[in-house]
């Protein structure tokens, strides 16, 4: 790891403010990303600004017909909660399946999904649920969030305070692990919200977090396990590497998409 | 330089150290306690998991700094004096090590399983490995270990 400096913020304002006057600094939360790509050399941070302390960014609660989960909620917490696993059962089912205990102990929500890894397990949610991205300066909807590979709607200083997730009326998420990493080789999440729409987003499979619209034009017509899996994906653009070809990749996307519409409640 | 104000196996400890030590190497290098073991470097093999303010987490995925204020227990703290701790004598009667490189790991994370998880079945004490590898064993003794302990109710 190169030389950094560590400085643990005692409030948003001075973490804005330190990423303001330090444009060679990163935030870490979790750091179960940033500290193997740092140690790795990778990257390299003038400042770490650690904003896993802050109050402002805690925070699991019910607000109206919306669950409400501050930044630094960790995957632990997440998949341990009753509030998610009762109100959306989808949410807590794929934060359990992140990484491993050790690493479900520290890593973030709200670190995962500024980071935006091609195959982490949270952009499906946030993108099928249509949640809405909090962050210390404006609200992202869902559908703008996530940009492109490790890209985010995020503006350099802007900070991640709290995701807020409507509660739908089904949910679930399938993941085909990479064996080695625990990351998603696919992961499919499939939502019915509350007005009865259908959203299916994929991670995994293509360069950034996408919607399979083809799936969800299938499920509108029939909410069913068959009708997830005769839908077409197409190979073109999707991720291709030694775990698994774009071809394989393509194929388990209606394969998981039918899998997590059997388990949807 | 950052300070570093933790308490580890019970005793107070406070340190200047460079601001990108890992928590392992702070350990390891700055406090002598060897136990904890870096195998992967690259966060995947579990050799370095420690309990920080009771929660088993990778030391080797953390910096120091990170972990200031907070307690921290590492395999030299789990005996009581020349008594092994439960798990610790369960993977001794079970064969649960050869090389014994993973074990410090494997047990940190296994008396975390047992006090998040007081009686996992099979499936998910192997789930609950997913994060430390062994290259010896094939883990059915470790597995065999941790199940027994479950079953004995002495897990924490």
């Amino acid at each position: 790891m190169y030389q950094t400096t560590y400085v643990r913020a005692s409030s948003l304002a001075e973490a804005a403010n330190l990423l303001r006057d330090n444009p060679d600094a990163k935030l870490i939360s979790g750091g179960q990303t940033l500290v193997p790509t740092l140690r790795q050399r990778l990257a390299r941070a003038s400042h770490l600004v650690d904003i896993v302390h802050l109050a402002e960014l805690r925070g699991l609660t019910l607000e109206g017909d919306r669950v409400v989960i501050g930044a630094t909620t960790t995957h632990a917490e997440l998949a341990a909660s009753d509030l998610v696993r009762q109100r959306i059962p989808g949410l807590a089912h794929l934060a359990g399946l992140i990484g491993d205990p050790p690493v479900r102990h520290l890593g973030t929500i709200g670190g995962s999904i500024a980071n935006n890894d091609p195959a982490a397990d949270y952009p499906a949610a946030v993108l099928a649920l249509n949640a809405a991205v909090h962050t210390s300066r404006r609200t992202i909807g869902a559908d703008d969030f996530f940009t492109g590979l490790f890209e985010t709607a995020l503006d350099p200083g802007e900070i991640v305070v709290r995701v807020s997730f409507p509660i739908p009326r089904r949910s679930a998420y399938e993941k085909f692990h990479q064996s080695a990493s625990r990351f998603a080789l696919v992961g499919v999440f499939v939502a019915v919200l509350a007005d009865g729409s259908i959203r299916v987003a994929v991670t995994g499979a293509g360069p950034c977090v996408f919607r399979a619209t083809s799936i969800e034009s299938a499920l509108a017509r029939s909410f069913t396990a068959e009708a997830a899996e005769s839908a077409a994906i197409s190979a073109d653009g999707l991720n291709s590497d030694i775990h698994g070809s774009a071809e394989f990749r393509a194929h388990l996307v209606p394969v998981l998409a039918a899998r997590a519409v059997a388990q949807a409640r | 330089m950052a300070q570093i104000n933790v308490k580890v196996n019970g005793r107070a400890v406070s340190k200047q150290v460079e601001d990108r030590t890992l928590l392992v190497e702070f350990l390891r290098e700055t406090l002598g306690l060897t136990g904890t073991h870096v195998g992967c470097d690259t966060g995947q093999c579990g050799a370095c998991v420690v309990h920080l303010d009771g929660r088993a987490v990778k030391s080797c995925t953390m910096i120091a700094a990170q972990a200031s204020g907070s307690e921290i227990t590492t395999i030299e703290g789990l005996a009581k004096g020349d008594e092994l701790h439960p798990m610790q004598a369960a993977f001794h009667r079970h064969h649960a090590l050869q090389c014994g490189f993973c074990t410090p790991g494997m047990i940190m994370t296994a008396v975390d399983l047992l006090r998040r998880i007081p009686h996992p079945d099979e499936a998910t004490i192997r789930a609950n490995l997913d994060g430390n590898l062994c290259r010896c064993t094939g883990y059915h003794n470790i597995v065999k270990a941790i199940a027994a302990v479950a079953e004995s109710g002495a897990g924490v």
